[in-house]
């Protein structure tokens, strides 16, 4: 283990945007595919269901 | 039945449905294992870069993303070439579900990439051969969505797609060699299919623990995505009605 302390650790030796920034983006970017993806066979589901 | 036959069931839509609905969940689970291993890895495990820092940590979601984006392209193209070649629905499908999850992963690469150079290099972006290249293949993705969807007729938006991907799989070798054919300011390959990893090995083990959750997790995705194309493009089939209505 290399971090001396929690905070050690949330400032990254001082690249804490640039780190934390990638990995926080990366997720959201992530988060909303699985949202979208599921939206998207949520509302073909409901057309067909309406269509009947 | 002959094993190839039986494969071969599984190309209808109707057969291939509920099966990648089974496949998913462990896709998934594989992905958050290999997610959580690569995070304690990369973050507990690897020690800090002698000349970088902390901020050498960004490769663990850089590196694994660029990877995915191009391996994802070859799919791609792959499936939409079998389609166009055996017009065979369920492989241009396929094509189509893989296109955003490529587009995400070259999004990721560059953002990323972007992040690591402004404190490294003193710039969020260079004309850079490498750079560019990405660049250019988040372009054809998004090129192939928007062509896809620009056509009403699925099968012909399927064979204008195809032709798309084909065309831009050329782009694929130049971002691999790129970092060879030209002076680039992004840095050689670390890992390479042809010389010793010129990385510490634990570094390289949280990296692949990374692109190995990534891979489960584009397959996963993946095939969510297919089966939401599936339900929209065989919505006038009697199975996709129980289905739905089940």
């Amino acid at each position: 283990m290399y971090w001396a302390s929690w905070q050690d650790f949330f400032a990254m030796g001082g690249y804490a945007f640039y780190v934390w920034g990638s990995f926080g983006l990366s997720v959201l970017l992530v988060a909303w595919e699985v949202w979208s993806v599921h939206q998207r066979r949520l509302v073909a589901a409901q057309r067909i269901q309406q269509l009947q | 039945m002959k094993l190839s036959a039986r494969l071969y069931q599984y190309a209808a839509p109707q057969a291939f449905y509920p099966v990648a609905g089974q496949l998913i969940p462990w896709f998934y689970a594989a992905a958050v294992a290999f997610l959580i291993s690569g995070l304690y890895v990369g973050f507990a495990v690897a020690p800090t870069d002698f000349q970088q820092g902390e901020a050498y940590r960004i490769i663990f979601v850089h590196v694994p993303a660029a990877w995915m984006s191009i391996w994802i392209y070859l799919m791609m193209a792959f499936w939409a070439a079998i389609g166009l070649a055996f017009n065979t629905k369920l492989s241009s499908m396929m094509a189509q579900a893989l296109a955003p999850t490529g587009a995400l992963f070259s999004a990721v690469a560059l953002i990323t990439g972007s992040l690591w150079g402004k404190p490294m290099w003193g710039a969020w972006w260079v004309w850079d051969a490498r750079l560019t290249s990405e660049l250019i293949l988040l372009f054809l993705y998004l090129g192939f969505i928007a062509l896809q969807s620009s056509i009403d007729e699925p099968r012909r938006a399927d064979r204008a797609g195809a032709v798309l991907a084909l065309v831009g799989v050329i782009n694929v070798p130049v971002i691999y060699f790129s970092v060879r054919w030209w002076n680039t300011l992004h840095q050689g390959a670390s890992v390479s299919m042809s010389a010793a990893p010129k990385m510490a090995s634990v570094m390289l083990f949280g990296m692949l623990l990374m692109a190995l959750a990534s891979w489960a997790y584009a397959i996963g995705i993946s095939l969510s995505r297919l089966r939401g194309i599936i339900l929209e493009r065989e919505r006038c089939a009697d199975w996709v009605k129980a289905e739905v209505s089940a």
